[in-house]
Parts: structure tokens; C-alpha cells; sequence
């Protein structure tokens, strides 16, 4: 118990004075799984919106197939990723394991069902009356997508929400293809607070890692806020 | 007309969108070091794959910034235990490998993954064990001591529990000798042979966190037990047996193999290891939080840790 409290109020000092190693880890934490969220949203949006106004044979299944894939282990998208870019994989050349990159290339492909998913379930929860009345208005094929996207533009923001706290709380596949290195400069380091809170716990230092756990729930917080104030706006 | 101005919108926002994602872009290719560096002179960036042992106790915390300053170089550590830094080094992923397995090391040598091994530290493996040593093998040789955990283990004596690191790590390796020089076939009468013989598959430091809830006995080299030794109630009760000695060496993988490592700084790293300076900062590395070092120069005992003197001494050219 004694161990609990202290930690928390270690934990606490770290945060109220900027210590500089939360704050690097925590923006670093920020920076890679935004920018994930970004690829995924680019990718997501546009390839959800083709399968859910698509009609192909198969479609049914494949919803089903991206619906299961909600649920991807972490450390399975870790080990795929970890061979493809492993010097002696396929994508050797590039030289990209153990960097942030590839941190942000398998949080991409970690978070790409869910949000194709979610983005699916958004655009084939448009009222039917919107979708009519565009049609018989005569509205191109272009703009009918693009009022439809506007109509559902809440429900896909809640999609780029909850991939971006998929991606921020995954420990699995940073591990693997990260390697949790704690460089001298910031952008090599692949140090991300899930990662550092995993290894701090496993060296024993309880406060660090409490403090790290208090800064990832902030920002889950207030991605989550901003999300909220967006939708009430 | 509104869908007109509605599209300019829309592009518009997408061009905004676009131009993130480049910026992001430029900012995650800055950390490959493959695009511009901030600094004046490119800095060379070095790829370790190291044995928890060294990383654990903070040596390489220690060594680092030294290296870093004096050959204007990033070292980038992934600690991860022999076993996986070898499978690194086997890959390419890595640039020098910083181990403690002499067979595997002749081994992969020999297979010509690594190549100018150099010996730049020893240290003694240490039985650590509850205060109240249930199998009763204070001061015992280790062969004996592991001998007594296994009996109590086997005869069901619940309160005997030895935690493995598992994980192919070089102190799994040590332990896996040990109990072959007691007469054990590992895989069969250790491995898998009942609740009192648990592994952890993890690093040296969580293991020793392990065997300290689970008031266990743990095979750990000396360094981290120190180091951690803060933490834990686990008490050394047997640390003398020539098995239990522990060699620390370096070496690059082979260039020949992989053409494009950073062969120069590898060698850089090699060299600073067994420099007059180093090896200083090494032995005296945690005397003054510790009361002992946690290492040993190799440099003057090679004869005593059984290497010979230019694996010591000479340089890698």
C-alpha cells in the first residue's frame, strides 16, 4: 500500500514539474500515434465508404472479415510487420526496424480494420431519406459521397477517436518493431510510454511508471474531450 | 452552385490534409537519420542489440554519453538477452552485439554472422534465494545447491521454487550448464518437471522481481542482483564455483555479410570497450553506490576468465 501511494505522489511531482523524460516519451507517444492515425484515416475513410456504397460478391464476408480483425493481436501485427522489415525480409533495404517509422507502419495496419470498420457502420447509418432525396435530386456520383461523408462526419470522427487510442494504448507491436530504445536524440528513440511503463515496472521503478500511466490516461482524456466538444459544437 | 463552392472546400481541406501528413512524414523520416540531420556534421548512428544484464544495471546508461561525445555518434540500445541479440545480429537488424554465451558466441562466429569478438568485462553469476533457504543450499557448490532445489522441487516440497529466466538469454544458458554438470538431461528432468521449476521468459531484472514475489530461487549474475538487490528481499547463498564465472564480450556483425552496417562506428565501439579509459570506468562503475563493482575489467585477468590476450588487448583494425 505504502509502495501504491508513494508512487502516486512521485508520480505526481514528475508531472506538475515537467520532468523532461515523461514529456519526451509522452510527445513522442503522441507524435507516432497521430501520425498513424493519420495514414489509417487517409486510408480508412475512402476504402470504407467504396465497400459500404460498393455492391461486389463477397461483400457481406468481407465486412465480417474486417469486423473480426477488430480484435488483431497486437503483437501479431508486431511479428508481421518485424519480418517485413527485417534486414533479411522483403522491405530490408530501407532499413526501418527499430525506428519510429516502423512504429508508425504497424499502429497503421493495427488500426486500418477498425476504422474501415467504424467508417462503414458511419456511412450505413445515414438517414435513408438524406441518401433518396440526394439521389432523385440528381446529385453526381462525387457529391453524393461527399454530402453523405458530411452527413456521417461525427460518427467517422469517433472512428479516427477510437483508432487513435488503439494505437497510443498498444504495447505489442511498439515493442517488437520499435525496441524500446531511449536515444540521446528524440526522433530515434523509440520509447513510447506503453513500452516505457512495461520496462520502468519490470526494473522495479514503480513511480515512473505510475506517472507515465497517469499521462497516457490525460491524454486518452482529452482526446476524448476534444472529440465530445467538437460533436456539441 | 453550393456544391461547387462545397468541392473548393473540400479540396481545399484535402490539400491542408496532404500537406500534414508530408510534414508528418518529414518528421518520422528525420528519425531514420536517412534525410537531414539537424547537426552540422551528419552524426553516425549505432545499432546495439545488448544482454539485459548490461543495460539493467545502467553501465550502458554510464557509457553512452562518452562514446556518443567522443566519435560524434547516436548509440541506439534494444536490450533484449543474448538468445534475441544473436537473432538479431543473425538478421542484420543490428550493428554490434554486446553478449555473455562463449558457445554461442564460437558459434555464430564460426557461421560467419560476427566476426573481431572482443572480451571487455567479467563478473560472477550468483544462486540468489528467500533469507529463509528452504532447500537448505547456503554455501553450497552450485551443481549441489541446484541439486537440493530440484529434490525439495520434486518431492513436493511447495515452499522450493526456482525461477528460470527462459528465455535463451546467455543466463539461461549458465543455468542450463549448471545443471548438466549436476547430471541433469535439462530438457527432460528439469524443463517441464513439475510446479517448483517455473520460467519467466523475460529479462534479468523483472525475472529477479519475479523470484522475489514468488520468494524463489534465481540464477542472476552479480550486476543486476546489485543493482536491484535495493528492492528485493532475496538474499546471495551461493556465489563461488568456477561454472559460475560470467565473460561480457562485443563484436560487429560481418560486414562481408552485410555490406552496408555501419561497419566503422561498430569497430569505434569495439575499440572504446577495451580502452585503457573505459575498462577504468567499467571496474569502478557502481563502487560508490554499491560498495562493490558490479563488473570487472577484463583487460589484465584474461588469463584468469580463460581468453586469450588479444582478445583483450589488440584492437579491431
Amino acid at each position: 500500500m505504502y509502495e501504491i501511494i508513494e508512487g502516486f505522489l512521485e508520480a505526481f511531482r514528475l508531472i506538475i514539474t515537467f520532468d523532461p523524460d515523461v514529456i519526451a516519451i509522452a510527445a513522442r507517444s503522441i507524435v507516432i500515434s497521430l501520425t498513424a492515425t493519420i495514414f489509417a484515416t487517409l486510408i480508412a475513410v475512402p476504402l470504407g465508404a467504396a465497400i459500404n456504397f460498393g455492391t461486389f460478391p463477397g461483400k457481406k464476408n468481407l465486412v465480417n472479415l474486417i469486423q473480426t480483425l477488430y480484435s488483431l493481436p497486437t503483437v501479431i501485427v508486431g511479428l508481421l510487420i518485424f519480418l517485413l522489415i527485417s534486414r533479411v525480409g522483403p522491405f530490408g533495404f530501407l532499413r526501418l526496424l527499430f525506428t519510429p517509422t516502423a512504429m508508425v507502419i504497424a499502429q497503421t495496419v493495427l488500426i486500418l480494420p477498425i476504422m474501415t470498420g467504424l467508417t462503414i457502420s458511419a456511412l450505413s447509418g445515414v438517414d435513408p431519406v438524406i441518401r433518396d432525396t440526394l439521389r432523385s435530386l440528381g446529385a453526381t456520383r462525387l457529391q453524393f459521397l461527399v454530402n453523405i461523408l458530411k452527413e456521417a462526419r461525427f460518427a467517422i470522427l469517433a472512428a479516427v477517436a477510437v483508432g487513435f487510442g488503439r494505437a497510443i494504448s498498444e504495447v505489442g507491436a511498439a515493442i517488437l518493431v520499435g525496441g524500446n530504445i531511449a536515444a540521446s536524440s528524440f526522433a530515434s528513440s523509440t520509447r513510447v510510454l506503453t513500452t516505457a511503463i512495461s520496462l520502468e515496472t519490470s526494473m522495479g521503478n514503480i513511480s515512473q511508471s505510475i506517472a507515465l500511466g497517469i499521462v497516457l490516461l490525460i491524454i486518452a482524456l482529452g482526446v476524448n474531450l476534444a472529440i465530445t466538444t467538437v460533436q456539441h459544437r | 452552385m453550393y456544391y461547387d463552392i462545397y468541392l473548393i472546400a473540400m479540396y481545399k481541406r484535402t490539400i491542408f490534409a496532404v500537406a500534414a501528413v508530408m510534414v508528418a512524414l518529414m518528421l518520422i523520416c528525420g528519425c531514420t537519420g536517412t534525410t537531414t540531420d539537424p547537426t552540422p556534421a551528419e552524426k553516425q548512428q549505432l545499432r546495439i542489440a545488448t544482454t539485459t544484464s548490461l543495460y539493467d544495471t545502467k553501465l550502458l546508461d554510464h557509457l553512452t554519453p562518452i562514446f556518443e561525445e567522443k566519435y560524434n555518434a547516436e548509440v541506439l540500445i534494444v536490450s533484449a538477452g543474448t538468445g534475441k541479440a544473436l537473432e538479431y545480429g543473425q538478421r542484420g537488424d543490428v550493428d554490434v552485439m554486446m553478449v555473455h554465451d562463449r558457445a554461442r558466441e564460437d558459434t555464430f562466429l564460426a557461421d560467419g554472422y560476427g566476426t573481431d569478438r572482443r572480451v571487455f568485462a567479467y563478473n560472477y553469476f550468483v544462486l540468489v534465494g528467500p533469507e529463509s533457504d528452504p532447500a537448505g543450499v547456503k554455501g553450497m557448490q552450485p551443481e549441489a545447491a541446484f541439486t537440493a532445489i530440484r529434490e525439495n522441487g520434486m518431492a513436493g516440497n511447495a515452499s522450493v521454487i526456482f525461477v528460470s529466466r527462459g528465455d535463451a538469454s546467455g543466463t539461461h544458458s549458465k543455468e542450463q550448464a549448471i545443471w548438466k554438470a549436476a547430471g541433469f538431461n535439462y530438457s527432460t528432468e528439469v524443463k517441464g518437471s513439475g510446479d517448483w521449476y517455473q520460467e519467466a521468459g523475460t529479462g534479468m531484472g523483472a525475472t529477479l522481481e519475479m523470484a522475489n514475489e514468488k520468494e524463489a530461487y534465481t540464477l542472476s549474475d552479480i550486476g543486476t542482483y546489485l543493482a536491484y538487490k535495493g528492492d528485493l528481499d532475496l538474499v546471495t547463498l551461493v556465489d563461488e564455483g568456477d561454472i559460475l564465472l560470467n565473460v561480457y564480450s562485443a563484436m560487429q556483425i560481418n560486414p562481408e555479410k552485410f555490406p552496408d552496417t555501419n561497419s566503422t562506428v561498430a569497430k569505434d565501439w569495439v575499440n572504446f570497450l577495451i580502452s585503457e579509459d573505459i575498462q577504468k570506468e567499467i571496474a569502478s562503475f557502481g563502487v560508490d553506490q554499491y560498495g562493490q563493482p558490479l563488473f570487472y575489467a577484463a583487460q589484465n585477468d584474461w588469463e584468469k576468465i580463460g581468453v586469450n590476450e588479444a582478445e583483450v588487448k589488440d584492437p579491431v583494425a
